[in-house]
């Protein structure tokens, strides 16, 4: 994959399940958190082998963006389309991650992580 | 460990989770994979990201001959704090032409550690270089491959050109206390940064 000469065919086929489209519908984090609804539980309503997977690991244990698209052994770029259109249908809840801005929210969350670190 | 922290008997987190990140940042082989790896309650997983011209925003077309494609491996970690809240460590190799994917990796983050190997320093000189630009705080940590001595680190220091606030620590990337202590100083850095920013009237 690292080879910058590959066929450009092989950039196309990632992109096969999502019929192309390279864009997603709403911009998601690589850190957002991903967890299945109980609509997406229900697997008649989830169409596609990708969306059906992606809903049966987020059903078990929130994921991140990183970790749907290493699972799934598909390029970041391509779970972002297929969880973007999954949120669009109800399937998922996309947890946003909390940016450390210079906010007291910033300082509330380095606290945690910090105290969570000592905890380890 | 507490809370998630085995693959086995996940709890489902009740109501709102969020998340936040560090990013790892060094040369091939100077032990990304391997600090990730000592801290994280997963194994570190591998995640791929394409940038073809189409997603520089020229053409959404993807498949277009003669269109050329870099594919950046990242190498990621995951730490339950708590109930819900998920601490994600990314690493990623400090070159240049993998910047497309930095942009997204700095957003937000909390900071970075800068990890170093002292045979091979000029390999993290990209990675200060944009951290400094982008004005995300970050830590050199070196990796003691063969055990370092102190004037090893002010040599660092001195090398990198890096401010006198900045840490610089040893560290052993194999070592799960050691990374602790390593991610530790970054938050603690962090947040002293800002209460000297706060007490400092006008900059
Ligand atoms: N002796 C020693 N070997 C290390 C240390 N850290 C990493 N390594 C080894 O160095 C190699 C490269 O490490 P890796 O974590 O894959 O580097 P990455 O390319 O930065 O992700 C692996 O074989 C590690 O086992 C260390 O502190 N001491
Ligand atoms: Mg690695």
């Amino acid at each position: 994959m690292n080879d910058s000469d590959e066929p450009s065919n092989a950039l196309v086929r990632p992109y096969a399940v999502t019929r192309g489209r390279t864009r997603p519908r709403v911009e998601i984090a690589i850190e957002a958190l991903v967890e299945t609804t109980a609509r997406g539980r229900d697997a008649s309503v989830v169409g596609g082998r990708e969306q059906q997977l992606i809903a049966g690991l987020c059903a078990l244990r929130v994921q991140s963006l990183a970790e749907i698209a290493a699972r799934m052994q598909m390029p970041l770029g391509v779970a972002r389309v297929l969880v973007a259109d999954m949120a669009a249908d109800g399937l998922v809840a996309v947890y946003e991650p909390t940016a450390v801005g210079d906010d007291a929210v910033g300082t509330e969350l380095l606290e945690r992580v910090l105290s969570g670190l000592r905890r380890l | 460990m507490g809370f998630g922290g085995s693959d086995e008997g996940y709890r489902r987190p009740s109501g709102r989770v969020t998340s936040s990140k560090i990013v790892i940042a060094g040369g091939f082989g100077v032990g990304k994979t391997t600090l990730v790896g000592s801290v994280s309650e997963i194994t570190p997983l591998t995640t791929e990201a394409i940038m073809t011209s189409a997603s520089v925003g020229v053409d959404e077309t993807a498949g277009v001959p003669g269109k050329t494609t870099t594919t950046v491996a990242m190498d990621f970690g995951r730490i339950t704090i708590d109930q819900d809240l998920i601490l994600y460590l990314f690493g990623t190799p400090g070159q240049t032409r993998f910047w497309f994917m930095w942009d997204e990796l700095v957003k937000g983050a909390i900071g970075a550690i800068v990890l170093v190997d002292t045979r091979r320093l000029a390999d993290c000189f990209a990675a200060v270089d944009f951290f400094e630009h982008r004005g995300l705080p970050y830590l050199v940590a070196v990796n003691c491959f063969d055990g370092v001595q102190l004037h090893q680190l002010e040599d660092v220091r001195e090398a990198l050109a890096v401010g006198p606030q900045v840490p610089v620590i040893p560290c052993d990337a194999r070592s799960r206390e050691s990374t602790k202590q390593v991610l530790i100083t970054l938050v603690e850095y962090v947040l002293n940064m800002r209460r000297t920013r706060q007490t400092t009237p006008s900059r």
